[in-house]
C-alpha cells in the first residue's frame, strides 16, 4: 500500500499538470476540457438522487429535494476550505479534509463538487489520505466519469508493481470504477492478474470480474475464459472468490466444473468460510445434474408408510409411476465414488462456526445425500438455534421444510423447539410449525400438553398460532381429534375474543370431518354469535349452521332471524354467509324461512358491495322458483347442499423444498432475482468420465508416470500452499487420500490415479517416497557399475525405470545417450565413455555432472587414473574426479565430474592421465546439455516469456517426422535433445519446456505447437541467442525424424 | 451480494450508509421503517423484508439496525453472519458497538467496511488482519495522531492475506507468553410450575486469550472428551485430530477469540442449581394479586450461586408492586411492565424471599395468564456439565508459557413457568 503511494512520482505531476487544467478551468471555464463540465458537475451527481426521490414521490420526498437544494446552495462556503485544506502541502491538513469528507459521505451527505479537489490527492504519499481518496474515488466516479479518467494512470502504474499486494489493491480500485471507458483497460488488467504469480493477486482479479460484468455485459464471453482458467487454480485463496465470479456471470455454464469438481471437493476445508458457503451451493447444483439420487430405490418403500399424510404430493407420485419401469432395468443403485466425495468433504464443514456454512453443508446433505445420511445435519441445525435470532429465524424456516419431508430426523430434538415466553413473535410461530409438523401418535401427548401452556400466554398472535396448530395436529392424528376438540371448545369461553374467534375457525374445520356427532357443539356456537365481533369467526359460525341445519333444525332459523335484523351492520363476508345460510334454510325449511330470506334477499340487492349483490341475484334466481326460473333451480339442493369435502390443514411449508433450501428463495417462498433452479436428479447419470483431470503429458500411461507429471507441479503446489503444509491441509489431504482409496475399486481409471496424487501429498508418504527414491538411485548406480558396457544393451523394461527413476528426482527426460571419449584401441586397451546425467552436480551447482565410465579391457591393472592439464577457454572451469587408484583387468568402473561450460559449446580439453600414458580427449556437450529443467506454472511460464520477445524469441515452422504421431512422443523427443522439464498447459495442441542454463540461469523456454497435418512451430524464447539458435536446430532435427 | 448497508438506530434515524456498487437511495429504508412500525418490538422486525426492487436483510442488535440491501440471490444466513461479525468488529475495535462510537469513530468505521467487503462479497474477516491493515483507536495513539499527523493505517502490507492460516499474525513477540482459557457453561432450561424440567441443555464455549510470541502450536485435552457430543470449532482447530483424537490441536489467533463451542443436549441429565417455589395470583375482585416467590439451592455441586436475578413480566395490567425482599433489591418498571429482583449471592440458610401484593388496572378483568420467571445466576469455579481440561501442550517453540484455565457456569434462557 504503502509503496503504491511513493510509486507513480511522475503520475504526481502528470496529475498536477491536470490539477492546473482543472483549476484553470474552474476559475475561466477553460475549453481544454468540455467547456459545461463546470456548472454541469453539480447539477448530473444531483440529478440522478433527486430523480429517484421524485419517482418514489411522497410529500417528505420533496422536503428532502428542498434540502438537498438547500444544501448546495450553502455547501460552497463550507467546501472552500476543505477544498483549501485539500490543496495544502500538509498531510495532515488533507487528512483532516478527508476525514471530513468521508464523514459526509458516510452521512449519506453530497460531496461529489469536491471531485477535482480530491482526485488529484490519489497521488499522495500519506497512506490513510490515499485510502480516503480510494474511498471517495469508488463513491462519485460513477457520477463524474470524466475526471475520474484522471486517476486511472495511477493505478495501471499500481499493476506493474513487484509487490503483490500493491498490484492487487491497484486492481481492486480500478475495477470498482464503474467507468464505462475504461472496460477496456480493466479487462486487460483482469487478464494480466489471472496469470500472475500471486494467488492474492489472481483472487482479485476474481473479485474484479462480476464487477466488470455488471458494468458491461457484452464482456461476458471474455470473461468465461478467465473465469475458466481461474477455475483451474490450485490455491485456496482463488477458489471461493471465482466459484462466485462464476455463480454471478456464468451459472450455467456447470461443463466448467467436470474437470475442477474433484479439486474443489478437496480443497474446500481449506477454504475461507464465505467461499465455502458459495462453492457448496454451486456443488449442490452440480451434484443434481450429474449423479443419480440416492434415494430412489427408497422412495417406494418410503411411499407406503408416509402416504396417509402426504396424499398428494405430486412428485412423489410421478416418481413411483416412473420406478416400477425403471427399477426393473436399473442395476442396483451405486453411488459414483464423485457424489460420495463431496458428501465426505463437506461434512466436517457441519463443525463450522459459520452459520452460514454449516446451513449449506445441511441443504447440500438435504437435498443430495442418501436418506439414512441425512439425520447428521439435525444436530447441527438444532446447534445454530442457540444463536441470534435472525440466525434462528432462518434455521426454523428452513427446519420446517425438512421436517415435513424427513420428520424422523428433528423428532429426537423435539424439545428443543420448546418456546419461551421470552422468544421474539415470529420465532414462537416458527417453532410452533415445526413442533406441529413432528406430532405423531406417540409424542402428541407430550405437545398437545406444551401447547396448552402456550394458549395461556400473553402474545395473542402466538395463542392464534397455537390454536391453528392443535387444529392441524388433530386433522393429522385420529386418535387425539376429540381430546383436541374438547379443548378447543372450553377456549370458546376464553375472555379474549380473538382466542375465541380462531377457536372458531378452527372447529368449524374440525367439526367439518364427523358433523353428527357434535350437535351440541353446533348449538353452543351458535350461542356464540351474540356475543363474537370478529367478522372471520362470525362468518364460520354461520356457515357451520347453515351446513348443518339438519341437526339443529330449531336453532337455524332463529339465527336467521337474529341475522336478518343486524344485516346491514354486518363485514362482507359475514353478510355473505347470511346470504347463504338463508338459501340453505330456503331449501331445507321453506314454510319457517321464506319470508326471512326474501327479506335478507332484498337487503342485499341494494348493497353497496357488488359482490353481495351478485350473489343476491344469483341465489334468488336458483332457490325462488318462478315462471323464468331455468333448469338448475330444479337441482338448486344437490348444488347446495352437496357433501363439501374436509378441509386439509396443511403446513404452508409443504413443498416449499423445491427451491433450494438455505437460499433467499426459500425463505420468501417466491423466486429471487438472480435464483438458480434445483434441477431435478436425471434419469441416468451422465458420462462420470468427464470428470476425470487429464493428465496432459502421458496420457495414456499408467499410475507411475502420473506421479512423475505429479513431481512436476509438485514445487509450484506446496509453494502456494505454504506452511499450511504441517496444519490444515495435511488434515484435509489425508482424508481424501484414504477416501479415494476405498472409492478406486469401483472407477479404475479415474479414481486410480486419483489415490496415488492424493496419497502423495500427505506428509509421511512424502518421506517414505523420497527414502524410495535415494534407494533406487543407489541401486541404479550399482547397476551401471556391474553391468558395464551392456549399458547399451538394457532391455527395454530397464530402461523404462531408469528413465522413471531419473524423471522422479529431476525433469522428465528421455534416454541417456552415452558418447565415447577414448576408444579402446586408441586408448591401449582402456575404454572411456562419457554421458551427461543430468544430475545436479552437488559440489557445484553451476556445473554441468559429467558421468565417466572407464572400463579396463587389458589384462593388466591400470592404475592412477586421474586428469591433467586442462586447457579450457577463458571462465571455464573444470572439477576433476578424484584419482582412481586402480582400475582390475576385466573391470569399470564410474566416476562424476563436474564441468563449468560457462553456457557454451566450446570443448572441454584435458589430458587424461594413467600410470603409464597420457591421452589427450575432448569433452563437447549438446547445447540441450547445457541446462537444468525448470518448474514454472502455465501463468509463469507465459510470463517469463512475455519478457523475452523480440530479439531473444526465434521462431521455427517444422514439418514433424512420421513418428511423432502424439504429444507423448513430442515430449520425448524434446526431452532427450534438451534437459528441459514439462510445463503444464491447458491446451492440447502446445507442448511447453522451461529450463535454466547450468552456468548463469537464464530461463530457456520451449513451445511447440502442433497443427492439423503434422506441422508444427517450434519457439524458442532465450537471452542468450546464441543457445536459442543452436537448440532451436538440435530440436528441430529431433522432432523432423 | 451485499449492495449496501444502512445503520439506523432505535428512534428510527439513519446514521450512517455504506455502499460497495452503485448508490441505492436511502429511500429504500422506508420497507423498513414501515416493517419496524408494524412489528412493535424491534426483536419481531422480520430479517427479511422484500421490496419491489430489492431484499432487506437486517439484523437488531446493541439497539441499532444494520439493514443491509440485496439485489440477487443469495443465502440469507451469509448475510446475517457478515452483519454479526462487522457488529462483532465494531465492538473489538471500540470496545462497544453503539450509535455514539460509530459515530465516533466513522472514518474507522468506514475503512473498515471497505476492507471487510469486496463488491459486496467478504473479503478480510479476521480480525487479526483487519488489525494489520487498520489499528484500532486508542486514547494514547489518537493522542500521539494529532500532534504528530500520523494515521491508523498500518503501515506494513497485510500479510495475514496471502497466509493460509489468516487468523494468525506474523512476528508476534509478547515478554510475557501467556494462554488463558475459560470453560463458560450456561443453562438453558423450562421449568415448569412444579419445578419439574421441561427441558434442559448446556451450551458451552471456550475463550481463550493467547499471548504468545512466535507459531506456537497448541494442544489442549480434556479428562473427558466424550461429554462433548456436538462442538463447533474456531477455523483454526484440525477437525481430523478431533475426530481421531480427541484433543483439540491449533495454531492460536493472537489475543482473545472463542476456541469452540458445544452442546450437550437434554438426552443428557442437566445438573439445575436453584429451585423456584412461587405463588402469583390475582383475585377476581379487588384489583390486586398476590405474590410470593423463594429461590434456594439445588444442585450447585457445593459451590455458591451468585449474581442471582429474578426477571419477571408481568401482564400488562399489572400496575404497581408493593413487595417485601428478605435480601437484595427489588424494582419494578411500570412502563415496560418488568419486575426485577437482585437477589445477589444465594445463602443456603436464609432463603431469599420476596412477597408482597400486586396492584392491577382497576375494572380490568383479572389475566387469564401467570408471568413466567428468567433467572440469571453465575457459579464460579465450576462446569456444570463436568467437563475438566487435561492438560495444555505447546510445540514449535521453545519458551515455557504461562498457563491458566477458569470455569464459570451462568444461567442462559433460563425459565420457570407459572
Amino acid at each position: 500500500m504503502q509503496k503504491l503511494l511513493q510509486l507513480p512520482v511522475n503520475a504526481v505531476n502528470i496529475v498536477k499538470g491536470v490539477q492546473g487544467v482543472t483549476q484553470g478551468q474552474e476559475e475561466a471555464l477553460s475549453p481544454v476540457l468540455t467547456p459545461d463540465s463546470g456548472p454541469q458537475n453539480w447539477y448530473s451527481a444531483v440529478q440522478p438522487e433527486e430523480l429517484r426521490h421524485l419517482r418514489s414521490g411522497g410529500t417528505e420526498d420533496r422536503s428532502a429535494l428542498e434540502e438537498g437544494l438547500n444544501s448546495v446552495q450553502t455547501q460552497p462556503l463550507r467546501h472552500d476550505d476543505l477544498k483549501e485544506m485539500l490543496d495544502s502541502n500538509k498531510d495532515s491538513l488533507k487528512l483532516e479534509a478527508m476525514k471530513r469528507i468521508v464523514a459526509m459521505i458516510a452521512r449519506g451527505k453530497n460531496a461529489s463538487d469536491l471531485f477535482p479537489a480530491v482526485v488529484k490527492n490519489v497521488a499522495c504519499k500519506n497512506i490513510e489520505v490515499k485510502k480516503l481518496v480510494y474511498v471517495y474515488l469508488v463513491r462519485y466516479a460513477e457520477e463524474q466519469q470524466d475526471l475520474a479518467l484522471l486517476s486511472i494512470s495511477t493505478f495501471q502504474r499500481g499493476l506493474k508493481d513487484p509487490n503483490q499486494l500493491i498490484r492487487a489493491s491497484a486492481l481492486r480500485v480500478l475495477s470498482s470504477i464503474r467507468v464505462t471507458i475504461i472496460v477496456p483497460i480493466m479487462m486487460l488488467a483482469i487478464k494480466e492478474a489471472a496469470s500472475d504469480m500471486s494467488p492474492y493477486v489472481r483472487k482479485t482479479a476474481a473479485h474484479a470480474i462480476p464487477k466488470l460484468h455488471s458494468l458491461d455485459p457484452e464482456q461476458k464471453d471474455q470473461l468465461i475464459e478467465v473465469i475458466e482458467k481461474l477455475l483451474a487454480d490450485k490455491t485456496t485463496l482463488v477458489a471461493g472468490s471465482v466459484v462466485m465470479a462464476f455463480e454471478e456471470v456464468c451459472p450455467d455454464r456447470i461443463d466448467l466444473i467436470h474437470k475442477n469438481y474433484r479439486k474443489l471437493c478437496n480443497l474446500l476445508i481449506d477454504v475461507e468460510e464465505w467461499g465455502q458457503v458459495v462453492i457448496i451451493n454451486m456443488l449442490t447444483r452440480y451434484a443434481r445434474t450429474q449423479f443419480l439420487n440416492p434415494n430412489i430405490n427408497e422412495s417406494l418403500l418410503e411411499e407406503n408408510s408416509e402416504k396417509a399424510f402426504y396424499a398428494s404430493d405430486d412428485e412423489e407420485e410421478e416418481d413411483k409411476k416412473a420406478e416400477p419401469a425403471t427399477l426393473a432395468k436399473r442395476k442396483p443403485y451405486v453411488m459414483d465414488p464423485d457424489h460420495r466425495l463431496l458428501l465426505r468433504n463437506t461434512k466436517p464443514l457441519l463443525q463450522s462456526r459459520n452459520a452460514a456454512v454449516v446451513m449449506a453443508v445441511a441443504q447440500l446433505y438435504f437435498h443430495l445425500a442418501p436418506k439414512a445420511e441425512v439425520g447428521i445435519i439435525a444436530k447441527a441445525l438444532v446447534r445454530l438455534m442457540r444463536s441470534h435470532s435472525e440466525v434462528q429465524y432462518v434455521v426454523l424456516q428452513n427446519v420446517a421444510t425438512m421436517s415435513i419431508k424427513r420428520r424422523g430426523m428433528f423428532e429426537p430434538y423435539l424439545k428443543s423447539f420448546y418456546i419461551r415466553s421470552t422468544d421474539p413473535t415470529q420465532i414462537k410461530v416458527l417453532k410452533l410449525e415445526v413442533l406441529t409438523n413432528l406430532a405423531n401418535e406417540t409424542n402428541i401427548s407430550t405437545i398437545l400438553r406444551e401447547f396448552q401452556t402456550y394458549i395461556k400466554s400473553m402474545d395473542k398472535d402466538f395463542v392464534a398460532a397455537s390454536i391453528q396448530a392443535i387444529g392441524r395436529c388433530a386433522t393429522n392424528i385420529g386418535e387425539v381429534r376429540d381430546t383436541c376438540l374438547n379443548g378447543l371448545v372450553q377456549l370458546l369461553s376464553n375472555r379474549d375474543e380473538l382466542v375465541v374467534a380462531e377457536s372458531v375457525v378452527v372447529i368449524k374445520k374440525l367439526l367439518q370431518m364427523q358433523p353428527e356427532q357434535h350437535s351440541d357443539i353446533i348449538k353452543h356456537m351458535a350461542k356464540l354469535i351474540d356475543n363474537i365481533q370478529v367478522p372471520m369467526a362470525r362468518a364460520s359460525i354461520l356457515w357451520l349452521i347453515g351446513e348443518y341445519c339438519e341437526h339443529v333444525p330449531k336453532i337455524a332459523p332463529d339465527v336467521l332471524r337474529k341475522m336478518a335484523k343486524s344485516f346491514t351492520n354486518e363485514e362482507d363476508i359475514v353478510k355473505l354467509q347470511i346470504i347463504n345460510l338463508a338459501a340453505k334454510l330456503y331449501l331445507t325449511n321453506s314454510k319457517q324461512s321464506k319470508l326471512l330470506t326474501q327479506y335478507v334477499l332484498n337487503l342485499a340487492k341494494y348493497d353497496q358491495n357488488y359482490d353481495i349483490r351478485d350473489r343476491a341475484r344469483f341465489i334468488r334466481q336458483l332457490i325462488v322458483p318462478t315462471d323464468k326460473s331455468g333448469a338448475l333451480s330444479k337441482y338448486a339442493k344437490k348444488l347446495f347442499l352437496a357433501l363439501k369435502p374436509a378441509p386439509v390443514l396443511e403446513s404452508p411449508f409443504k413443498d416449499r423444498d423445491h427451491f433450494q433450501l438455505g437460499s433467499l428463495s426459500h425463505l420468501l417462498n417466491a423466486k429471487a432475482a438472480g435464483y438458480q433452479e434445483l434441477p431435478n436428479w436425471p434419469e441416468s447419470a451422465p458420462d462420470p468420465s468427464v470428470r476425470n483431470v487429464e493428465i496432459p503429458d502421458w496420457s495414456k500411461c499408467s499410475s507411475r508416470k502420473d506421479r512423475k507429471e505429479k513431481k512436476v507441479e509438485k514445487p509450484f503446489y506446496s509453494d502456494s500452499e505454504g506452511e499450511s503444509g504441517p496444519t490444515e491441509s495435511a488434515d484435509s489431504e489425508s482424508d481424501s487420500g484414504s477416501g479415494s482409496a476405498s472409492a478406486s475399486g469401483s472407477d479404475e481409471s479415474g479414481s486410480g490415479s486419483e489415490s496415488e496424487e492424493s496419497g502423495e501429498e500427505t506428509e509421511s508418504d512424502e518421506e517414505e517416497e523420497d527414502e524410495e527414491e535415494e534407494k533406487k538411485k543407489r541401486k541404479k548406480l550399482d547397476k551401471t557399475k556391474a553391468k558395464k558396457q551392456c549399458i547399451i544393451n538394457f532391455d527395454q523394461f530397464d530402461m523404462n525405470k531408469i528413465t522413471s527413476v531419473f524423471s522422479q528426482t529431476l525433469a522428465p527426460s528421455g534416454s541417456i545417450k552415452m558418447y565415447e571419449l577414448l576408444h579402446r584401441i586408441k586408448g591401449e586397451g582402456l575404454a572411456v565413455e562419457y554421458c551427461f546425467s543430468r544430475q545436479p552436480f552437488s559440489p557445484e551447482p553451476n556445473m554441468v555432472a559429467v558421468q565417466i565410465q572407464f572400463t579396463n579391457n587389458t589384462n593388466s591393472e591400470t592404475k592412477n587414473l586421474h586428469i591433467e592439464d586442462p586447457r579450457l577457454q577463458s571462465g571455464m572451469r573444470i572439477r576433476e574426479f578424484a584419482e582412481i587408484d586402480v582400475l582390475a583387468a576385466g573391470e569399470s568402473v564410474t566416476v562424476v565430474m563436474g564441468i563449468d561450460f560457462c553456457d557454451s559449446t566450446q570443448a572441454a580439453n584435458f589430458q587424461l592421465c594413467t600410470h603409464t600414458r597420457k591421452f589427450f580427449v575432448s569433452i563437447q556437450p549438446p547445447v540441450g546439455e547445457l541446462m537444468t529443467p525448470a518448474f514454472l506454472t502455465e501463468n509463469d511460464f507465459k510470463k517469463e516469456q512475455g519478457k523475452l520477445m523480440g530479439m531473444n524469441e526465434i521462431l521455427e515452422k517444422l514439418t514433424l517426422g512420421e513418428k511423432c504421431v502424439n504429444e507423448h512422443v513430442i515430449v520425448e523427443r524434446v526431452t532427450a535433445t534438451a534437459n528441459l522439464s514439462r510445463v503444464p498447459c491447458g491446451s492440447d495442441k502446445e507442448c511447453r519446456f522451461a529450463g535454466k542454463t547450468v552456468s548463469s540461469g537464464c530461463l530457456v523456454l520451449v513451445t511447440v505447437t502442433t497443427k492439423e497435418g503434422g506441422g508444427a512451430q517450434l519457439t524458442v524464447n532465450c537471452e542468450k541467442m546464441l543457445i536459442g539458435t543452436m537448440l532451436v536446430k538440435d530440436i528441430l532435427q529431433a522432432l523432423s525424424q | 451480494m451485499i449492495h449496501s448497508l444502512f445503520l439506523i438506530n432505535n428512534a428510527g434515524d439513519l446514521f450512517l450508509e455504506k455502499h460497495w456498487k452503485s448508490v441505492i437511495s436511502r429511500s429504500v429504508c422506508d420497507y423498513f421503517f414501515e416493517a419496524r412500525e408494524k412489528a412493535v418490538e424491534p426483536d419481531n422486525v422480520p430479517p427479511v423484508i422484500r421490496t419491489p426492487h430489492h431484499y432487506l436483510i437486517n439484523i437488531y442488535r446493541e439497539k441499532i439496525f444494520f439493514v443491509s440491501v440485496i439485489q440477487t440471490e443469495v443465502p440469507p444466513l451469509f448475510v446475517i453472519e457478515f452483519l454479526h461479525r462487522v457488529a462483532e468488529t465494531f465492538q473489538d475495535y471500540f470496545g462497544e458497538c453503539s450509535e455514539s462510537t460509530i459515530k465516533d469513530n466513522v472514518v474507522i468505521v468506514y475503512e473498515l467496511l471497505e476492507e471487510m467487503l469486496d463488491n459486496g462479497f467478504p473479503l478480510a474477516t479476521e480480525s487479526n488482519i483487519l488489525k494489520e491493515l487498520i489499528r484500532p483507536p486508542t486514547i494514547l495513539r489518537s493522542m500521539v495522531n494529532t500532534i504528530t499527523g500520523s494515521s491508523n493505517v498500518g503501515e506494513t502490507l497485510p500479510t495475514g492475506q496471502l497466509s493460509t492460516i489468516p487468523w494468525r499474525r506474523a512476528g508476534v513477540k509478547y515478554t510475557n507468553n501467556e494462554a488463558y482459557f475459560d470453560v463458560v457453561e450456561e443453562i438453558d432450561a423450562i421449568l415448569d410450575k412444579s419445578g419439574t424440567t421441561v427441558f434442559a441443555e448446556i451450551q458451552g464455549v471456550i475463550d481463550a486469550c493467547v499471548k504468545l510470541s512466535g507459531m506456537p502450536d497448541l494442544t489442549l485435552s480434556f479428562m473427558n472428551p466424550r461429554l462433548l457430543d456436538d462442538v463447533s470449532f474456531h477455523p483454526c482447530v484440525r477437525y481430523k485430530r478431533w475426530e481421531s483424537e480427541r484433543v483439540i490441536s491449533f495454531v492460536p489467533p493472537d489475543g482473545n477469540f472463542q476456541l469452540m463451542s458445544y452442546h450437550i443436549s437434554a438426552q443428557n441429565l442437566v445438573a439445575i442449581p436453584v429451585y423456584v417455589k412461587q405463588n402469583i395470583s390475582f383475585f377476581e375482585t379487588g384489583s390486586s394479586g398476590r405474590l410470593d416467590i423463594t429461590v434456594g439451592p439445588k444442585q450447585t455441586m457445593g459451590k455458591t450461586v451468585e449474581g442471582l436475578v429474578v426477571t419477571v413480566h408481568m401482564p400488562k395490567v399489572v400496575l404497581s408492586a408493593n413487595l417485601n425482599a428478605t435480601q437484595g433489591t427489588y424494582n419494578y418498571d411500570p412502563v415496560t411492565k418488568i419486575l426485577v429482583w437482585d437477589i445477589g449471592k444465594l445463602n443456603p440458610q436464609k432463603l431469599p424471599n420476596l412477597k408482597g401484593s400486586l396492584s392491577l388496572q382497576s375494572g380490568a378483568p383479572k389475566p387469564e395468564e401467570n408471568p413466567s420467571l428468567n433467572i440469571d445466576l453465575k457459579i464460579q469455579q465450576l462446569a456444570i456439565s463436568g467437563l475438566k481440561v487435561n492438560r495444555l501442550d505447546m510445540y514449535g517453540e521453545k519458551y515455557k508459557p504461562f498457563k491458566g484455565v477458569k470455569y464459570v457456569t451462568k444461567a442462559g434462557k433460563f425459565q420457570v413457568r407459572t
